[in-house]
């Protein structure tokens, strides 16, 4: 019930991109395509997952040591090296995968949705099933949005747009309602 | 001690890293096959997806593989066909350019409209009502959407149509793949006489709707002295292959569907009478004027 609660909230009361404003850069970076912006998504969701795992462990060497003031640093450290790691790993064992996510894997090392919903399960305490329903949860909860705004922009491509307001600030004005609109699910839970 | 630990513990894991990321690339190392950077190299890099895989990288590793012929790449032309096949160890056979055409000349003044459009302007948007706003099911709309795709700049609006210049298409195909109506066509760029009319209306219906439209009258396909010219679908077909640019099917169509219309036509026909060649201009003149008559008779009965 808990884990439900956690995945939930992540996906649509928090959403990381309507709600905390987190990993906007690819959020209009790559939603203008529903094709890409579905690769990017899954390309998120697979180093999510797995960067908020490692960064729950290196966490807890970090409080060993008590030099939590190191985590930014370090936690960019190990998402960046974990991303170059799953890009050659997979190349060879998965091309199809490989292929699939393309050149959206190495974007997102930098990408402050991986970071930050590995800092946000440290500060919320989650143990590690939790954090993981997090980190599942705040990755669909962006392919979501990204999907979404492909769908909008997709139909924005062929419409009447102001000439002042063509391409860029039109997108932005939308997703402003679409943030607006997911206000709508503050009181689901 | 205690000041170590930051510099212990970031400077371990990052050498930790190092060494794992260093092991990994030779562990799961790729073997890439040398010709397929030297193809890549090759390729003019554009990324246009106009061969049908997804980048030059794509189509580089099918060539590699043997999937795809040396000559896949159209905007690379011959010059990259070469190289690659070079690099293949094979020949490149002839690569004949392909240029993209418009497969329609009713502008404004020739085709009639069915109502007033006054959408959005965009083709796909425009076809969507009831076809377009052109009488005639198969003309180009004209609102610019293939325009808007050429990243090349090859194509313009003129009179209501759009017309792809030869020279600076490079045969990519987004404009084909964009078009609503489905009018483009990769066509030789060493063929001069093209049909241009999609319709598969019948002529009657082809008459009473636009006055450059194939009709179907097969005058073409009868003069054609390559028999090059087939008729199919109410609309005249030239074997590109067989055409060797004589024009004489240019000449004898009476609406003028087979390109180059009339005012090159007339270019020609003064550098014929210039050089002495009397025959085929007298029987130019007299196909030209009975499809003015035409022409003027449309404009009366509306």
């Amino acid at each position: 019930m808990e884990l439900g609660k956690i995945l939930l909230s992540t996906i649509l009361v928090n959403n990381y991109i309507f709600a905390r404003f987190l990993g906007i850069c690819p959020f209009f970076g790559v939603s203008s395509k529903m094709e890409t912006s579905i690769g990017m998504g899954a390309a998120v969701t697979f180093v999510v997952t797995i960067s908020s795992i490692i960064t729950y462990f290196i966490q807890m060497l970090l409080d060993k040591f008590s030099i939590g003031y190191l985590q930014t640093i370090v936690f960019i450290l190990v998402i960046a090296a974990l991303v170059q790691f799953v890009e050659v790993a997979m190349k060879k064992i998965s091309p199809t995968l490989y292929n699939a996510l393309g050149v959206y894997l190495p974007l997102i090392t930098t990408n402050c949705v991986v970071l930050g919903v590995a800092i946000l399960n440290i500060q919320e305490k989650y143990t590690l099933i939790q954090t993981t329903v997090n980190a599942i949860g705040a990755s669909l909860g962006f392919t979501l949005a990204l999907v979404l705004m492909a769908g909008i922009r997709e139909k924005l491509v062929i419409a009447d747009v102001p000439e002042a307001l063509e391409g860029f600030p039109i997108a932005l004005v939308s997703a402003g309602l679409m943030s607006i609109a997911f206000l709508g699910f503050s009181g689901l839970i | 001690m205690e000041m170590m630990y930051p510099i212990i513990v970031l400077g371990g894991l990052g050498f930790l890293f190092a060494v794992l990321l260093s092991i990994a690339t030779e562990v799961f190392a790729v073997e890439v096959d040398p010709k397929e950077e030297a193809i890549l190299a090759a390729l003019p890099g554009a990324n246009c997806g106009g061969c049908g895989y997804p980048g030059c990288g794509g189509l580089a590793k099918a060539i590699a593989d043997g999937k795809a012929p040396v000559n896949a790449c159209s905007v690379g032309g011959a010059a990259s066909a070469e190289k690659i096949a070079e690099i293949m160890g094979t020949t490149a056979g002839s690569t004949d350019k392909q240029v993209a055409v418009v497969l329609c000349q009713g502008d404004c003044e020739k085709a009639k409209d069915k109502y007033k459009y006054q959408g959005l302007n965009d083709c796909r948007a425009q076809n969507v009502v009831q076809g377009g706003s052109k009488a005639c099911n198969y003309g180009c709309l004209g609102c610019g959407t293939c325009k808007d795709v050429c990243a090349f700049g090859a194509i313009e609006i003129v009179d209501g149509i759009a017309v792809i210049d030869k020279d600076k298409c490079v045969a990519c195909g987004k404009c084909i793949t964009a078009c609503p109506k489905k009018i483009i066509e990769l066509v030789p760029y060493k063929n001069e006489y093209i049909v241009k009319c999609s319709s598969k209306d019948a002529g009657k219906d082809v008459r009473s709707t636009c006055t450059i439209g194939c009709i179907g009258c097969q005058m073409c396909v009868k003069a054609c002295p390559k028999e090059a010219i087939t008729f199919e679908n109410n609309l005249a077909k030239i074997d590109y292959s067989k055409c060797i640019n004589c024009s004489i099917c240019a000449g004898k169509c009476p609406t003028k569907a087979i390109f180059p219309g009339m005012t090159k036509k007339e270019q020609k026909e003064l550098e014929a009478k210039k050089a002495g060649i009397v025959t085929e201009e007298v029987k130019e003149e007299v196909k030209t004027e009975p499809a003015k008559a035409e022409a003027v008779e449309e404009t009366k009965e509306d």
